[in-house]
């Protein structure tokens, strides 16, 4: 399988969940055969095509143009096509990022393709690919399969896949130039300075234990609960993204992926469904706790330890147990 | 501004799902629906820029005869009329069938901003704006937290990863896909039920379209999914459960 990924960079920084997918792409040319190109999108981006060529690939592909300096949906999607048409690859695989979502769907649509994004792994089996994506925040997953012509497009939702087993090539692969031509007026939207709100006053991915509520604590007045809870096991209070939405804590506090990413040794889920863009940011965890009274919420299926109930019964017995001294 | 708002019918959030003869969806019987939750805060973005700088507001949706009832929640919070491209095997089309079907609905009107919400929390696809962007030939801008909008342009303020943002001009017409919590969402009124009954809702069958539902992608089954990890349920009253998993913490795990 001729295999294209698009690897993503801002500012000439990797977005390293790009190496992720990269790793999915090395173990899927082993399992089928074939190549890999490895995508450098920008401008000014040759220093990264070059550290990209020292990992295991058949070729760099270096796309540079200055109307790529700022990321756009048109300039991507339009040099990308270029590259693709011309490489015909048979899978084009992207990390899935906000980046990702952006564009590439646009992407493959103009080349009248589909795209199956967010996936969490694939199969393998008898020379059919499946993909596994999941479905209804999920509490399900789905195998998810290429029913038209290549070339086919998909994304991996970050952490489906380790970084770190992407292999080093024996030698350097060659970093190629692909020509695109684009010109200004192509690109109809103007993207303007990057910032960040407020200050992160607090700093969880260095907090050691972390006390995570979700909707199921219902109303802003139930959280000097949650509060007295977290005090009491010297932890940090967080949430997941509806809580901030609400504006009961502020979203500096917020785990997931539109939040912060955090792997405590300790993090306990209380009243949290365990959606995906809510389990991105904390599944790397050490240990996790879920506390909900949905026995099917897919929390569950990452926690290590788990307890079926009503959060308002739990979190007082928790906080008075741990009250109690050793 | 002429306004379309694209709204999905979604599985109520606490429905026990349960999957159907077939495998490749759930058991609709039984099972309550409601408006996709991002697609709600598309719905209020949507009103307050009409509120803002007149025009009307269109919701659109597809499906089988159930998602009226999403269509007429929207037209009681204030949406002028209703457009409902029918479909009850709606769920069969893959992204892109889906928003061919969509662009070409919309297409027979000519819509200053179309809003989406950001995915929808059945498929959860996360495709259908910016699809109908690129079909629909018009500049795209997604995950998007505030909207201003001077003459022609919209200055749009779009979430990025881990707590950053950026400023961003896009030119009208348009299509945004909405972050949820942009804004917060209003209730209907009594009134505006009332006002809603009189209200139009045009019926498209999807058929009709012309849109090949020929996907090029198939789910071919849901399951519930594998665990990735051995998780220890711990029983009891609260209490009990409560001691157990202190117990656990501290000797077991060893993390407090």
């Amino acid at each position: 399988m001729k295999i294209l990924t698009i690897t993503e960079q801002r500012d000439g920084k990797w977005n390293k969940v790009s190496f992720e997918t990269l790793a999915a792409a090395q173990q899927l040319v082993a399992q089928t055969g074939g190549t890999l190109s490895l995508a450098v999108i920008g401008r000014g981006v040759a220093a990264l095509a070059e550290e990209a060529a020292a990992k295991k690939c058949n070729e760099v592909l270096l796309i540079e143009h200055e109307l790529l300096e700022k990321y756009t949906a048109d300039g991507y999607t339009l040099a990308l096509k270029q590259v693709i048409t011309s490489s015909s690859p048979d899978l084009v695989l992207f990390p899935h990022t906000y980046q990702v979502r952006d564009f590439a769907p646009k992407l493959a649509a103009s080349l009248s393709k589909g795209m199956i994004g967010d996936c969490t792994g694939y199969r393998y089996e008898n020379g059919k690919l499946t993909f596994v994506r999941q479905m209804f925040q999920g509490k399900t997953a789905a195998d998810v399969t290429f029913t038209a012509a290549a070339p086919w497009f998909a994304s991996f939702q970050a952490g489906s896949f380790r970084s770190d087993l992407a292999e080093n090539g024996a030698a350097r692969a060659p970093v190629n130039k692909a020509a695109v031509d684009l010109k200004a007026e192509q690109i109809r939207v103007k993207p303007l300075e990057l910032f960040r709100e407020a200050k992160q006053a607090v700093d969880l991915t260095q907090a050691p234990i972390i006390v995570a509520v979700g909707r199921g604590i219902k109303e802003q007045k139930n959280l000097p609960l949650v509060e007295t809870l977290a005090k009491a096991i010297g932890g940090e209070i967080a949430a997941s993204r509806p809580i901030c939405d609400e504006g009961w804590l502020p979203m500096e506090r917020q785990i997931g992926s539109s939040g912060q990413t955090v792997a405590p040794k300790l993090y306990l889920a209380l009243g949290i469904s365990g959606a995906i863009q809510h389990v991105v940011g904390m599944k790397g965890s050490r240990c996790i706790v879920a506390v909900n009274k949905d026995s099917n919420a897919p929390i569950f299926e990452i926690a290590d330890y788990g307890i079926v109930g009503d959060i308002f019964e739990l979190i007082p017995a928790l906080t008075a147990e741990l009250g109690k001294g050793h | 501004m002429k306004i379309a708002v694209c709204i999905k019918q979604v599985p109520a959030k606490d429905a026990p799902l349960h999957i159907a003869e077939g495998g490749a969806w759930i058991r609709e019987t039984d099972i309550g629906f409601e408006m996709n939750e991002p697609d709600s805060y598309a719905l209020e973005e949507a009103l307050r820029l009409k509120e803002k700088h007149g025009g009307e507001v269109v919701a659109v949706s597809m499906g089988p005869e159930r998602v009226k009832q999403t269509i007429k929640e929207a037209l009681a919070k204030g949406a002028e009329r209703g457009i409902h491209v029918s479909d009850d095997k709606f769920w069969q089309l893959d992204p892109l069938a889906s928003a061919q079907s969509l662009a070409a609905a919309l297409q027979k009107e000519n819509f200053d901003l179309v809003l989406t919400g950001l995915q929808s929390d059945d498929h959860g696809f996360g495709q259908t704006g910016v699809l109908l962007a690129e079909l629909l030939g018009r500049p795209h801008a997604t995950i998007i937290m505030s909207i201003e909008v001077t003459g022609a342009v919209m200055k749009l303020k779009r979430e990025l990863e881990a707590g950053w943002f950026q400023w961003m001009e896009v030119p009208l017409p348009a299509v945004l896909t909405i972050q949820s919590g942009i804004n917060k969402v209003r209730y209907a009124t009594l009134k505006g039920i009332m006002a809603a009954k009189k209200k139009e809702i045009a019926a498209i069958s999807r058929e009709s379209l012309g849109v090949d539902a020929a996907a090029g992608q198939k789910v071919e089954r849901i399951y519930v999914p594998t665990k990735s990890k051995k998780t220890e349920i711990l029983s009891g009253s609260a209490k009990e459960a409560a001691a157990k998993l202190v117990e656990k913490l501290r000797h077991e795990a060893r993390v407090i």
